[in-house]
């Protein structure tokens, strides 16, 4: 599979062999990938094919049952302090933004670095803006999540991550669960981040973004990576019967 | 399309109508609704004058039983000749002073810690150091002030050291309970659960005969623990059950999406619950909480069954005095005028809580 690259230094992240079950359902069925750093990744294929699950691993939010992944350098085990650490270094946006609506935007964003990176509070809050005006937002600070809508709040979701400083940011579905008019403004920040270097995966179907930004686009089905390659390969000339059925179902 | 574009122009029902249209539309439509109005309105007539007349104009103030037995109306006086009793019980007369200092450091205490704005470290001083202030001024024995043992406590002192105590120390312990009772360790669980479920199984009567009665039998010879801290653990023991179960729902509302943002940013366990899910779920939770604790507060008159000489008890007690028999009714009448302020401002205060609450929704 030309998906695996050779081993090299410095890699962000390294599935080797890695199972999952929701109890009878083998949903991740042996994934192996390995991310450098810097590498930015879409992970697209149809529903229950396991990609969200396969990003959920990386922080364990999901725990596999067989095989390694390795997240800069530490190997995910039971180990809490470990699996602390490492959600410490990944950032993650949710499809239903997941923002604490009982904080405001600002305490939503210096809520991690407050607590989880010892920042003292001022500070959180002046890297709180920081990262609010990078997403074009800095005017909401005061509100609350719910006073927003689903761009803003997604838009927030990405700033709260970005406060801490995370060396990978995991992307799931991060557009679904918006009105079209306001995806734009979404994949806009998403691709300012891309721009910066930021080490991304992000599940999507939104092929435009893939062509973009993307470095290699991989497939699912099954729960097994079908096939991988750079944008222009994989949209031009995919390799196998599924991945074509599934780009001409998405590529009206 | 045309729709829309007329929109601006077309003006909203008009709703307000005045008095008498409210009168009709509400009071008075339909001859069902006319026939219950009319007959609201003659009960009233019928109750309120003279009972009116009972309360105020008839009745005795500040008399002796015997004027009392000759007026038409209430016998106040079995309240202003008998309130030191009724609110202090067999605490010693001319030491009254003491549980009133008490009680008034308490009001203010809860009064301040009103505004939440005030929720800080200096409050949380002022808490230990005014509970610890009135222990001294109840109990005495140093700087002066001579000993009363707690036997003697009683009254409306007693009641409220039985509620304020009762309620702040469940409430903790329902919560722990609560997550307890979710913990994936398999030991915690079952604990938090039998616990649970056996507290809930049986009456607070039964807890209070437990704790003063079996309880001691197990005890060797001349141990003893006092009364009311054993009442005072029925209590809390038993409203820390309830309690635990309310906020279970609570955290059973709470989305998947808030525990995995949480842990996400790296939190642990113990700040997602303390910084993103206890928050919400109790404040979800706090009309229930609020009937828990309301109806701890009255069930704390139980104590009388092992004889503790509370607000309820002290009252009774006049009542049995042959000077005042017979004037029950003004008797309960003012306790429950007692028992009403403090549950009125329970549930008055958790509403305003809610309403600062619930600006983030």
């Amino acid at each position: 599979m030309n998906i695996e690259k050779k081993a090299s230094e410095g890699q962000m992240i390294e599935f080797i062999d890695v199972h999952k079950w929701f109890g009878e359902f083998h949903v991740l069925q042996g994934i192996n990938l390995s991310v450098d750093r810097q590498e930015r990744i879409v992970i697209c294929g149809p529903s229950g094919s396991g990609k969200s699950t396969l990003i959920r691993c990386i922080n364990r939010l999901e725990e596999h049952q067989r095989g390694r992944i390795v997240v800069d350098g530490i190997e995910l085990t039971n180990n809490i302090k470990n699996i602390e650490k490492i959600r410490a270094e990944v950032g993650m946006v949710f499809q239903h933004f997941n923002l604490f609506p009982h904080l405001t935007i600002v305490q939503n964003l210096s809520l991690g670095p407050i607590w989880v990176r010892k920042v003292p509070k001022k500070e959180a809050e002046e890297t709180a803006m920081y990262y609010l005006e990078k997403v074009h937002i800095a005017e909401q600070a005061r509100k609350f999540p719910g006073q927003l809508s689903g761009g803003q709040q997604q838009r927030v979701a990405i700033a709260r991550s970005l406060c801490m400083n995370p060396k990978v940011m995991l992307f799931d579905e991060p557009t679904s669960a918006l009105d079209p008019e306001m995806i734009k403004e979404v994949l806009d920040v998403m691709i300012e981040l891309a721009q910066e270097g930021m080490t991304m995966i992000v599940v999507t179907h939104e092929m435009g973004f893939a062509k973009s930004v993307a470095h290699r686009v991989l497939f699912m089905d099954f729960g097994k990576i079908v096939e991988g390659n750079t944008p222009e390969e994989f949209f031009e000339h995919p390799q196998h019967e599924r991945t074509k059925l599934f780009l001409s179902q998405i590529l009206h | 399309m045309k729709q829309v574009v007329q929109a601006g122009e077309i003006r909203p029902p008009i709703t307000h109508i005045g008095v008498i249209g409210w009168v009709k539309n509400n009071l008075f439509n339909g001859v069902f609704n006319s026939i219950l109005t009319v007959v609201t309105l003659f009960l009233l007539w019928k109750v309120v004058p003279p009972f009116f007349r009972w309360a105020f104009i008839d009745s005795a103030w500040h008399t002796t039983s015997q004027a009392c037995r000759e007026a038409a109306g209430a016998c106040w006086s079995i309240i202003s000749m008998n309130y030191r009793f009724i609110l202090f019980g067999f605490y010693p007369y001319e030491q009254h002073w003491r549980p009133f200092l008490a009680m008034m450091i308490l009001f203010g205490l809860l009064f301040y810690s009103r505004d939440r704005s005030h929720w800080k470290k200096p409050l949380a001083y002022g808490w230990i150091i005014g509970l610890f202030t009135m222990g001294l001024l109840m109990k005495g024995g140093i700087l002066g002030l001579p000993s009363v043992e707690s036997t003697q406590w009683g009254g409306l002192p007693l009641t409220l050291l039985l509620a304020v105590f009762g309620l702040t120390a469940a409430y903790p312990l329902g919560v722990i309970l609560a997550l307890g009772r979710r913990s994936r360790m398999p030991g915690v669980k079952i604990l938090c659960i039998l616990y649970i479920e056996m507290i809930r199984g049986v009456p607070l009567i039964s807890l209070l005969f437990m704790s003063s009665i079996i309880f001691p039998l197990f005890l060797p010879e001349g141990v003893t623990f006092n009364k009311i801290l054993r009442a005072q653990v029925a209590i809390i023991l038993f409203t820390a059950a309830y309690i635990a179960e309310v906020v279970r729902g609570g955290l059973q509302g709470m989305s998947r999406g808030q525990y995995e943002a949480a842990e996400s940013i790296g939190l642990n366990y113990y700040l997602t619950m303390r910084l993103v899910i206890l928050p919400q779920a109790l404040k979800i939770v706090i009309p229930p909480t609020v009937s828990i604790l309301i109806s701890a507060f009255k069930d704390t008159s139980l104590v009388v069954i092992i004889a503790l000489f509370d607000l309820l008890k002290t009252t009774q007690s006049v009542l049995s005095n042959p000077e005042w028999m017979g004037f029950s009714r003004e008797a309960y009448v003012f306790v429950a005028i007692l028992y009403f302020l403090g549950c009125f401002s329970m549930s008055n205060y958790s509403r305003k809580l809610e309403k600062e609450l619930s600006r983030g929704d």
